[in-house]
């Protein structure tokens, strides 16, 4: 199936669940990533139980403590 | 209030934009933004809106200028060093335009004094550099309804968003709680590259003048990312339901301001 992360169309394998994407995807601090599928936040303790979707649009928000 | 000569002179570039016009000017120098931080965010926001023309921007910070700050806080120079930061930022803003009144207020924001600061003024910038003050921040301005342009900048990139009461998800809707003490890496712990102040800084002062001269789309709903290494920006659209927001959903549990721990790596707070 094809999902949209990050802005980028890529092919993953069916099944996949949010917490298999995060370390698929490298994600720096996984624990401390914001997770929206589909323009809705995914609830920080079920990355395991959520499933991916043919389609779905994954963005990752990261915290950015800098600024001085 | 009419322009002197001189004022029609010096903001001509912006009498001439549709936008602003004379009367977009005018609310500019009738205008208040409170800037938290003089530092990376901080220095490039406070110089663009001086050299608007916004009439009173107020200024927080505790620290004092450090030799290791000039790399990006462009407010600051070599013989600032050991100064009050607020004190060094209100003088380049005034040696900028005489038209321009500068608050300071050197302390940190905490639980205790973020209301009376940020009560009499129209916008505010986040320039700070912790998540406890972001955290700090974003509900004070929640509860007090005041809109306020978070940002944040490490190592390549950085990233802003605009809350506007009523407009869109708050800072807490989206991250929820600060990650413990060292779990995300600070500025002074990862680096940072000077120009991404410049860069996240400036959009944060865009925002902020776009909302008092109310044109455009802010980014309210949305959280800009740049990547300076990928040359890339994303305008990442944010979930538009968040009536379960523990501070600005339908019914809130954050109800008192919050003092989080500090992250000792991050030494003094702004």
């Amino acid at each position: 199936m094809f999902i949209t992360v990050a802005g980028v169309k890529k092919e993953v394998k069916d099944n996949l669940t949010v917490a298999q994407l995060v370390i698929d995807e490298k994600v720096e601090t996984p624990q401390y990533v914001t997770v929206t599928i589909n323009d809705e936040f995914v609830d920080s303790g079920s990355f395991e139980s959520t499933v991916l979707k043919d389609g779905d649009i994954v963005e990752f928000l990261y915290f950015m403590g800098g600024g001085q | 209030m009419a322009f002197t000569n001189e004022q029609i002179e010096r903001y001509s570039r912006h009498i001439i934009l549709k936008e602003v016009g004379a009367k977009g000017q005018k609310k500019l120098l009738d205008a208040s933004i409170l800037i938290i931080g003089a530092g990376g965010l901080g220095a490039p926001a406070a110089m663009y809106l001086a050299a608007a023309g916004v009439g009173t921007i107020g200024i927080a910070d505790a620290d004092e200028v450090d030799l290791s700050n000039l790399q990006r806080q462009i407010i600051h120079a070599t013989k600032d060093v050991g100064k009050a930061k607020v004190l060094s930022a209100k003088e380049t803003m005034e040696a900028m335009n005489p038209d321009v009144t500068v608050k300071t207020y050197r302390t940190f924001v905490t639980s205790e004094n973020i209301m009376d600061l940020i009560k009499d003024y129209d916008f505010i910038i986040d320039g700070t550099d912790n998540f406890p003050a972001k955290f700090l921040i974003n509900d004070a301005c929640v509860m007090a309804k005041k809109p306020f342009s978070h940002a944040g900048i490490i190592r390549f990139q950085g990233q802003l968003m605009t809350y506007v009461p009523g407009k869109g998800p708050c800072y807490r809707c989206v991250f929820k709680n600060p990650p413990p003490k060292d779990a995300v890496p600070t500025c002074k712990q990862a680096g940072v590259i000077g120009a991404m102040g410049g860069v996240i800084g400036s959009l944060q002062a865009m925002e902020a003048v776009k909302y008092i001269l109310g044109v455009g789309q802010l980014l309210t709903g949305y959280l800009l990312t740049y990547d300076a290494l990928k040359m890339e920006f994303r305008k990442v659209k944010l979930p538009t339901k968040t009536d379960d927001c523990e501070v600005c959903g339908a019914n809130p549990t954050i109800t008192e301001l919050i003092d989080y721990e500090q992250a000792e790596c991050d030494g003094v707070g702004l």
